[in-house]
């Protein structure tokens, strides 16, 4: 063989063809190794989520039933339901989507339509509402609790007041996405509808605003559904006796899904924790149904400009 | 007295016939000397104004526009005829669409932006005290250069604009004559309420002048309408130019000199100054008068360098 | 000064006559009004934060004649007992420990999975692992508190690690705090890295360089400032966690070091004593927003941190 071929059997050739060889052969088991090892990390968060779902799934399920979605909570386990949790997070979730629509949306346009960037001040409220994405959602409850429970607003622990709450934590949330939303509209479009003679406001209202529509539904729903899921801030603002009945008013006490949920893990007999793990699959359910429709928005109406 | 700036570009008036006596002066003349020329009937203010045009629709004197303090153009001096087409022309960044935006006063949207000089539409300042921008643009169309409809139907396109200025009708007539005068009509008749993004990029530029023209201005700013069309439909609109300029004065900016001459009536040649240092790009005006002359026998060396393509 | 004799315009126009009646566009700056007191709303909520917090601390120091050294450094806090005792560093250590235990467990597994995405993984496998990871980032807590009560500390730490932890320990509060800032520290993270350009990838497998060295030589340092920025970011959130630790992690306020006994943090204490309905004015009133305060200086301060490591690495490649 090494007669046929004279490339091979030159010793320079098969020095370096060892040479290689053995190299790569090293490298290759460190390099083997590495994407094992990351790999595993991967995976590990995956299987902890897995093992997440289906723990609760266990023992949640066989508690859902058309009875719990309608019973009231109650110091018997086996007579226990959400209905009240559930109708609560309802009316909570309106107080929070009228709020933080116009309150989100009108700060976006201000930022990116109506604010000169080189002042100061503007720069201060951007920054401000960077540092306020960053505060954990507990000071918030302290906020509320201060403020709009008690204080000046003295709502008290009603709807409104737990509403009003949850919106300042997700507030700059909306405002982030919205700005996002508004930006991705091409100039062009208003610099048509202004060189049409249209004022300011007129451009925005009826050009910019309804391009930027679709994003913004889905910057909101996504704040709804961290808004949904948040227990802190409640813990301080709502009632503190157990609610079973549903919220008569906005200024009715009330009780919510995370709230319920932590109630009965508090509590010490093991048929509240199966109670518990039911709460979580409803409220499990409701957020995949929620993130589904953004996500479904977003690719419907997502335009290429 | 014939004026000059001070880099020495010399100001040829549309009545003034070409003086080889002058022109060697010119070429003698140190930057900033003053070349005095034969008297001439009286010329009037620092300024190009075209003794033929007896009521522009605009006129500039002395109109400069500064970007954050730095001058982008200086002294222009010159007068758009009605029912005309009028092109300006000239190497890139001289400052042509800058100077188009003063006349609807879209510089205004460039917060850093200053316009200095005067711009008069039919004798009034567009920049005076108490002049409404809004209410300019809604007399003085703009077509960009890359065509922007509205993510809207072809329909609700061309009503726009009419529904919110008040302007009262019979908005189906109006959205026809509009398409009509456009030369888009026949090709979009049976399907209005289409998207205008389903059109090509010709008949959306197309429909771009329909919605402007349904607010009936009387002059169109047309910026570079063509560049991002291919040459059919560059032509088709070429065409509706010629036919619109009955009714409409346009004053159209491309750097496409071919187009300035078989388009337009009036031609205004702007260069690129760079005298004034490393970092300064002055738009300056050099020449202006009716296309024929500008393309055949112009007055300047540097309007007979760029319109045979010595430079670009 | 017009001179051009020949076409004499005697009178200019009026502007109404020539455009039309200037409107004073009182509506326009109505709305500008309108829209800039939505934005100073923000502010609003940050100084309310400020006052409500500032107002009832110092209150706290006045009424319960405490120092901000016997605060800051004492050892013992029972606020609610009779004889109270008003020293934080039981609480801050608990927050401490958590967070760090948390971070322990999300570098590695946030980094190895951002690393994977970003230079490993095939287009499918990231279309579906990405996702994936959003739905953990949407989980609420109180159902990781649910997990790390219920399952995490008697099958993983007590059946399966074989450890001896009290019913509510730290080490379940730690990890399963960990598990929830992965998604954080992973997006940011593989954000950073997917940034870096091509090129420079490029003229290193160029030498021959495999892709472990690629990514580990290269990519990760090149990212190095927003790899930072995404830890910095999953610290903030570990030290402002509230549910998991509430429910799993126990009540007891102490200095022990020891993880697998139960710790009270910051947040937890605030969440516990908040529930009741704490009089305003009370001693455990005071004390919730002294808590709330010395929390809020913390994150703040924290993401201070994160937000120039942010910026600097943004500038990099825009």
């Amino acid at each position: 063989m090494s007669a046929l071929d004279p490339a091979a059997s030159s010793p320079l050739a098969l020095d370096a063809r060892a040479t290689l060889g053995a190299a790569r052969r090293s490298v290759a088991v460190r390099d083997r190794l590495f994407v094992a090892l990351l790999l595993v990390l991967t995976s590990i968060g995956l299987i902890v989520l897995a093992a997440l779902l289906i723990d609760t799934g266990i023992d949640g399920f066989p508690k859902i039933s058309a009875d719990f979605l309608t019973s009231f909570p109650s110091a018997f386990p086996a007579k226990a339901g959400i209905e009240s949790a559930l109708v609560g997070t309802l009316w909570l979730m309106a107080v929070v989507a009228a709020v933080i629509v116009p309150l989100g949306v009108a700060t976006a346009l201000y930022l990116e339509e109506y604010a000169d960037h080189l002042k100061w001040w503007n720069r201060v409220v951007e920054v401000n509402i960077q540092n306020l994405a960053a505060v954990p959602s507990i000071v918030y409850g302290i906020l509320g609790l201060a403020f709009i429970v008690r204080g000046p607003l003295g709502l008290g622990r009603t709807v409104l007041a737990g509403g009003l709450t949850l919106s300042l934590v997700v507030l700059p949330v909306v405002i982030v996405t919205a700005r996002e939303a508004i930006r991705a509209v091409p100039p062009s479009i208003k610099e048509g509808a202004l060189a049409l003679g249209c004022t300011q406001w007129q451009a925005i209202w009826k050009q910019l605003l309804p391009a930027s529509i679709p994003g913004i539904a889905t910057g909101v729903i996504l704040s709804l559904s961290r808004a949904i899921g948040e227990t802190a801030p409640l813990i301080l603002v709502g009632a503190a006796t157990f609610v079973a009945f549903n919220p008569t008013g906005l200024d009715s006490a009330f009780t919510a899904l995370p709230l319920q949920i932590f109630s009965w893990i508090s509590q010490p007999k093991e048929e509240f924790q199966a109670l518990a793990a039911a709460a979580i699959v409803v409220l499990l359910v409701v957020l995949i149904m929620l993130n589904a429709v953004a996500i479904w928005l977003r690719n419907r109406y997502q335009k290429r400009w | 007295m014939l004026p000059t700036t001070p880099s020495g570009a010399t100001m040829v008036t549309d009545v003034s016939p070409p003086d080889p006596e002058r022109e060697a002066a010119a070429a003698q003349a140190a930057p900033g000397v003053v070349v005095a020329d034969a008297p001439k009937p009286d010329v009037g203010a620092p300024a190009v104004i075209d003794h033929a045009i007896a009521e522009p629709v605009f006129e500039t004197q002395g109109l400069s526009v500064h970007y954050a303090g730095k001058p982008a153009v200086l002294d222009v001096s010159l007068r758009v005829a009605q029912r005309q087409i009028t092109a300006f022309i000239g190497p890139s960044g001289c400052g042509k669409s800058t100077i188009l935006r003063c006349f609807d006063r879209m510089n205004d949207l460039i917060p850093v932006a200053k316009v200095g000089g005067k711009v008069l539409y039919h004798g009034l300042d567009l920049y005076g005290d108490g002049i409404d921008a809004v209410q300019v643009r809604k007399r003085i169309g703009m077509v960009f250069q890359k065509p922007n409809p509205f993510p809207k139907s072809i329909y609700d396109n061309i009503a726009f604009g009419p529904k919110v200025l008040g302007i009262k009708g019979d908005m189906d007539e109006m959205v026809e004559t509009a398409l009509v005068r456009a030369s888009l009509w026949d090709d979009v008749k049976d399907r209005l309420k289409d998207n205008a993004f389903g059109m090509s990029g010709g008949q959306q530029q197309r429909l771009c002048i329909a919605r402007a023209l349904a607010t009936s201005p009387d002059v169109l700013l047309m910026d570079e309408p063509c560049s991002a069309l291919d040459p059919i439909s560059t032509g088709r609109i070429e065409d509706l130019m010629h036919q619109l300029k009955e009714t409409v004065s346009i004053v159209i900016v491309t750097h496409n000199m071919q187009q300035a001459a078989r388009v337009s009536d009036r031609t205004a040649f702007f260069i690129v100054d760079l005298s004034a240092g490393e970092d300064s790009r002055i738009g300056r005006l050099v020449e202006y008068g009716p296309t024929q002359r500008i393309f055949t026998t112009p007055h300047d060396q540097r309007t007979e360098d760029y319109v045979s393509g010595k430079f670009g | 000064m017009e001179a051009s004799s020949t076409s004499v315009r005697e009178v200019a126009p009026s502007a109404e006559q020539v455009l039309g009646a200037a409107q004073r566009h009182i509506g326009e700056k109505l709305i500008r009004v309108v829209l800039t007191l939505a934005a100073g709303v923000t502010i609003l909520v940050t100084l309310g934060i400020i006052a409500s917090l500032v107002g009832e601390t110092l209150a706290f120091f006045q009424d319960e004649a405490v120092t901000v050294k016997e605060f800051l450094t004492g050892d013992t806090w029972t606020p609610l007992f009779s004889e109270p005792e008003f020293g934080i560093r039981p609480l801050v250590q608990g927050t401490l420990i958590i967070s760090l235990i948390g971070l322990a467990v999300a570098i590695p597994l946030g980094l190895g999975t951002a690393i994977y995405l970003s230079e490993y993984a095939p287009r499918r496998v990231r279309q579906t692992v990405k996702p994936t990871l959003e739905l953990l980032a949407g989980v609420p807590t109180v159902v990781f508190g649910y997990f790390a009560l219920t399952f995490f500390t008697p099958k993983v730490l007590g059946d399966l690690a074989g450890l001896d932890v009290s019913v509510f320990n730290g080490l379940a509060g730690g990890i399963i705090v960990g598990i929830m800032i992965v998604p954080t520290i992973a997006s940011v993270a593989e954000d950073a890295m997917t940034a870096v350009p091509q090129g420079l990838r490029e003229g290193a497998y160029g030498v021959g360089a495999s892709r472990r060295q690629v990514s580990t030589r290269v990519v990760f340092p090149a990212a190095l400032s927003g790899i930072v920025a995404a830890i910095v970011l999953g610290a903030s959130r570990a030290v402002g966690e509230t549910m998991i630790v509430l429910i799993a992690a126990g009540q007891v306020p102490t200095t022990s070091l020891d993880p697998t006994g139960p710790m009270e943090t910051m947040t937890a204490f605030i969440g516990a004593t908040g529930k009741g309905d704490v009089p305003t004015g009370s001693t455990g009133y005071k004390a919730i927003f002294a808590v709330g305060f010395t929390l809020f200086v913390m994150t703040l301060l924290i993401n201070a941190v994160a937000i120039r490591f942010v910026r600097r690495y943004r500038q990099v490649y825009e």
